[in-house]
């Protein structure tokens, strides 16, 4: 069983790769020109007036979190538009009528989310090469975060496309929490230049933990505590987990 | 060993609809079993829960021993099935949709590699092997629904309308296909609108009606349950009027064909002396009964 359900989870890892390479144009390109736009704009252009952030030139410090923000949206949209639509087209049911476990199938998308998230934070980072010079303070961080990152917001896809029930619904969460909740995650700014108030509000947002501890990969510099940050995100990613589980068990929108 | 066994099966959606009612069923291996009825008999339903598509209320399911609440990865590795409705990703090639769907049943890619040159060569679909499933015809996308049922060899083969929509001569490679499939060991459960497709293909029948087991024996037992038949006569003789013959009802269709109703037990031989006696010359027969649509409407009370 174990051998069967490592082929299914292989095979829909497969199923995922084939579809971001043959939408390449929707899945890689876009993350590519908006990061371009992002550096010409914020990192030069304003860049230049700001001067540097937390005594770091304000291109450098900005790049982390650019990189991470691609990832965040790349694998959140990768998992709720593949997710939802083989639920709207109802190929999802080759998938439950199969032997595959639901833990199989819930991490064969998350996988998906990972593998594009991480392919456009590549491309992303080679772009902000070309702008700024990037330095490495620790790589086991910057790996790891980017896979932490991706699996949370690969799951946080997966609840949403679990949970739609029309297109709609898979577009609202993007344009109302996830954007919302980059920008205010420190990519552009340390929270260290918000008022004590909006510093405790900022402390909810786990995407700060992210940015922050991403950042300190490259620069050795965060506002947050590396070690609360791991430990945060691991629980937020096994909620998400568990979530995933509970509503593919209950089967809504799948199973009658 | 029964390939389905059903016990008590009920299903009550939560809009209180009864759709199955204590439904107990087998089906033996080996065999090429007819499930049939009406709109909303509760068919799709029972092949729901089989599938696990649909939740059931209450009640047990077993295919070949293996139930499937307790041990459901080994009972539906052994069911393969072709719904109703196309549910392809559209934008995946033919080869894909059969090597992902393997994968998803645990056979290893080179394994589905082979078997999906063997079942479009069989299918007559291996031209279309590189082809979106959106380019394919109706006929071409119901033929690779057959094909992706049987990509992992399963033993129990579910149906659910096959042929429906599609023109005539593929609905006859279609019945051709499954049958060998059935001589070759697979059981296979039909459901169908065409009770032509059941009375030839299926060697048991079941017929379901309000979500409950109203008949359940072979074919050939339930077509001896019918009464009448209807006989179709082309004559070289022209007639103006039909004749008449004592236990035989007749009607002109034209004037050089009769259609002729009696009971399955009248003497057709006595028919033929009588049309002789009266100069009548028979050249062709025909017998025009759709019977089990017959016993179908008779049974079920719907038309």
């Amino acid at each position: 069983m174990i051998s069967s359900n490592w082929i299914a989870f292989r095979t829909i890892i497969f199923k995922e790769t084939v579809r971001i390479l043959r939408i390449w144009t929707q899945t890689l390109l876009p993350s590519a020109i908006t990061s371009v736009l992002y550096f010409i704009i914020f990192g030069k252009i304003i860049g230049d007036r700001v001067g540097s952030m937390v005594g770091i030139g304000y291109i450098e410090f900005i790049a982390p979190g650019l990189i991470l923000m691609a990832v965040i949206t790349n694998s959140y949209g990768n998992v709720s538009s593949s997710f939802f639509s083989s639920k709207f087209q109802r190929n999802v049911e080759e998938m439950l009528v199969s032997p595959a476990s639901e833990h199989v199938i819930i991490l064969g998308y998350a996988a998906g989310g990972i593998l594009r998230g991480s392919i456009v934070g590549l491309i992303v980072t080679v772009i902000s090469m070309i702008f700024t010079k990037l330095q490495v303070f620790d790589l086991l961080i910057i790996v790891s975060m980017v896979l932490l990152t991706a699996m949370l917001f690969s799951l946080a896809g997966l609840v949403n496309a679990l949970l739609a029930s029309k297109f709609d619904d898979i577009g609202i969460i993007p344009t109302f929490i996830l954007t919302p909740l980059n920008y205010l995650g420190g990519i552009f700014f340390s929270i260290s230049m918000l008022p004590e108030f909006w510093q405790k509000v900022a402390a909810l947002n786990p995407v700060l933990y992210m940015v922050n501890t991403f950042r300190y990969g490259f620069l050795g510099v965060s506002d947050t505590s590396i070690t609360f940050s791991f430990v945060f995100l691991g629980l937020v990613v096994l909620a998400l987990y568990l979530l995933s589980m509970k509503l593919f068990i209950s089967g809504k929108g799948m199973r009658n | 060993m029964n390939a389905l066994s059903i016990q008590n099966l009920s299903k009550q959606y939560t809009n209180g609809h009864v759709a199955l009612d204590n439904v107990s069923l087998q089906v033996k291996e080996g065999d090429f079993f007819g499930l049939l009825g009406p709109n909303g008999a509760g068919k799709s339903t029972l092949i729901g829960i089989l599938t696990s598509i649909v939740r059931k209320t209450s009640g047990n399911v077993s295919v070949f021993d293996k139930n499937i609440d307790v041990d459901f990865p080994a009972a539906r590795s052994l069911l393969g099935v072709v719904p109703q409705e196309f549910n392809f990703n559209l934008f995946e090639k033919v080869w894909q949709v059969l090597v992902f769907q393997a994968g998803y049943y645990g056979v290893n890619r080179k394994t589905a590699l082979g078997k999906v040159e063997e079942l479009l060569s069989r299918l007559g679909l291996h031209e279309q092997r590189n082809s979106s499933v959106r380019m394919l015809s109706g006929g071409m996308k119901r033929r690779l629904m057959i094909a992706r049922a049987l990509i992992h060899s399963p033993r129990l083969l579910i149906l659910d309308e096959p042929t429906a929509g599609v023109d005539v001569e593929l609905r006859h490679l279609t019945w051709k296909f499954v049958d060998e499939i059935n001589k070759n060991g697979v059981t296979i459960i039909l459901t169908t609108h065409y009770l032509e497709e059941a009375e030839n293909l299926c060697k048991n029948i079941a017929i379901i009606d309000n979500g409950k087991i109203i008949e359940n024996t072979s074919t050939k037992n339930l077509l001896r349950q019918l009464d009448n038949q209807t006989i179709e006569l082309e004559l070289s003789t022209r007639l103006k009027t039909p004749p008449v013959l004592n236990d035989f009802s007749i009607e002109l269709s034209d004037t050089t064909t009769l259609k002729i109703q009696c009971s399955r037990k009248a003497d057709i031989n006595s028919l033929f002396t009588m049309l002789s006696k009266k100069k009548i010359k028979v050249i062709g027969m025909l017998n025009r009964s759709a019977r089990l649509e017959e016993l179908f409407v008779k049974i079920t009370g719907k038309g």
